[in-house]
């Protein structure tokens, strides 16, 4: 179970993004959270995924509250969490051959190194993980992207705009490979996203940002204060 | 851009060489004078001519290259090390750490450094490591806030996030994820500090603070040649500025060739 219980939070204390917002997936759920872009609905996914500290209210993960965000979490509850992102170019180091981005999160935390799997099952040849970031295309990032967030078997997925940079058949690959996973290991996922269509289809339930937040309308700006 | 790095290769190699083997082969006798040959202009006995005690200059600029080379290149690299530590310690923890440390850095900044590097070379005597301590100590502030600055923009970035997620430390994200991507800057900083340390030599040995009057370092050279050249007499001067100079582009060319080859985007291109 992951709760999220009256969440405000955002970039600046005097104008939050995120006004006490709750929300809670049951044990494998899947959730879609429908929202327009910048009413803070990515902000939300990362203080589900402990990256974002709230300025209040509280995240249970499986029954554990969580004390710390970012590095002041424990290992074990943020490795939890499987993220992915929805521009990956900026979410993988320019410097990692995709072979050792899938396998960093392995490495950081002494895991036995093996990603054959992985890589089988997001589609990515031994050709394309032996390249780096610039030299394959968005979709083929993001495949390794999605493989480096399964690295670690996560409970919890949560996939911020995964497939708004993708065009349909790359979306459906991944997609379907998110499924395989959570059908494997019975994970849960919160999916944000702008396309009712794809959620609708995708994820148990639909929760749509206005019904969730009534007050806080979208902000413009878009991601404010990510430094994008 | 290949034929830029071959030259500058092929230029930085040559001044070193020359550092290394021409003051063993040819030693300098630096009590030698010949106050009959002073200010000779250049010549076959003399090419580059003599100063104004009858030194013979080529001799001297190349033991002063030595000299100069050793107070550039080791205090650019100590300042270096110092500044990308405290950039490091300021942006990858970020937060009151970053305020305290980067306080620091500004009141640093705010004692003039020629005063401050006069203020350590004054307290040992005279002599090469002094001098570059006194450049190490005054010059790695500007490093600092480079190292801080990019630090602090890419820890924001996802691939930061995904990391942390991924389980990695603190000091995982910054040797793996941010260091190596601010690496480079610090390295092409250095090399554009290494003709600043050179001057702070010949600032400190002009001031009777750096090194002893009558080693050669082209710094020294340049200063005790100014009276001469308002004289006409161009060669004191021309010669240990030109080996001052060419030594310094040399490594920009190599530092700037080098940055594009680490600059994984480029490197693409240059394999194309």
């Amino acid at each position: 179970m992951l709760e999220l219980r009256g969440i405000t939070a955002g970039y600046d204390r005097r104008a939050p993004v995120v006004r006490d917002v709750s929300l809670t997936l049951a044990a494998g759920e899947s959730v879609g959270l429908l929202g327009p872009s910048g009413c803070g609905k990515s902000t939300l996914a990362r203080v589900a995924a402990l990256l974002h500290r709230p300025d209040a209210g509280t995240v249970v993960v499986d029954g554990t509250e969580a004390r710390g965000w970012r590095h002041r979490a424990p290992r074990a509850q943020r490795t939890a969490f499987g993220v992915v992102f929805q521009q990956p170019r900026l979410s993988a180091d320019p410097r990692l051959r995709l072979r050792d981005l899938i396998a960093e999160p392995l490495r950081a935390t002494g895991a036995p190194d093996g990603i054959g799997e992985l890589a089988t099952a997001v589609g990515l040849s031994d050709d394309l993980l032996a390249r780096r970031p610039h030299q394959v295309s968005d979709g083929q990032l993001q495949r390794a992207c999605l493989a480096r967030a399964l690295a670690l078997r996560p409970r919890w997925l949560v996939c911020d705009e995964m497939t708004a940079m993708l065009d349909a058949s790359t979306t459906a690959a991944l997609v379907s490979v998110v499924e395989d996973y959570r059908r494997e290991n019975g994970a849960g996922l919160l999916a944000v996203g702008h396309d009712p269509v794809l959620l609708g289809r995708w994820c148990d339930r639909v929760v749509r940002w206005t019904d969730l937040a009534p007050g806080s309308g979208p902000t413009g700006g878009g991601q404010a204060g990510r430094g994008m | 851009m290949g034929d830029r790095l071959r030259l500058s290769a092929a230029l930085v190699a040559v001044v070193v060489l020359t550092a290394l083997v021409a003051p063993v082969a040819w030693p300098l006798d630096e009590q030698a004078v010949d106050l009959a040959a002073k200010l000779r202009p250049p010549s076959w006995a003399h090419p580059f001519g003599t100063d104004e005690v009858g030194r013979d200059l080529l001799l001297r600029c190349v033991h002063g290259l030595r000299v100069s080379l050793l107070v550039g290149v080791v205090a650019a690299l100590a300042a270096t090390v110092v500044g990308t530590a405290v950039g490091t310690l300021a942006g990858a923890l970020g937060g009151w750490a970053d305020r305290v440390v980067m306080r620091l850095v500004d009141l640093f900044s705010s004692v003039p450094h020629l005063l401050l590097g006069i203020f350590v070379v004054a307290m040992f005597r005279p002599g090469v490591w002094p001098v570059v301590a006194s450049v190490a100590v005054t010059h790695w502030l500007s490093t600092a806030r480079i190292v801080r600055a990019e630090l602090l923009s890419l820890r924001t970035r996802p691939y930061v996030d995904a990391a942390i997620s991924g389980g990695a430390s603190r000091w995982r994200v910054t040797v793996r994820h941010l260091l190596p991507a601010v690496l480079p800057r610090a390295g092409l900083a250095a090399v554009l500090m290494v003709p600043h340390a050179i001057w702070h030599e010949s600032a400190l040995s002009f001031l009777g603070l750096g090194l002893p009057a009558h080693t050669a370092s082209l710094g020294s050279m340049a200063q005790a040649a100014r009276g001469t050249l308002l004289a006409g007499q161009w060669w004191p001067t021309l010669f240990p500025g030109l080996f001052i100079i060419v030594p310094t582009l040399a490594v920009a060319g190599l530092a700037g060739a080098w940055r594009e080859r680490l600059d994984p985007r480029r490197r693409s291109e240059l394999a194309l």
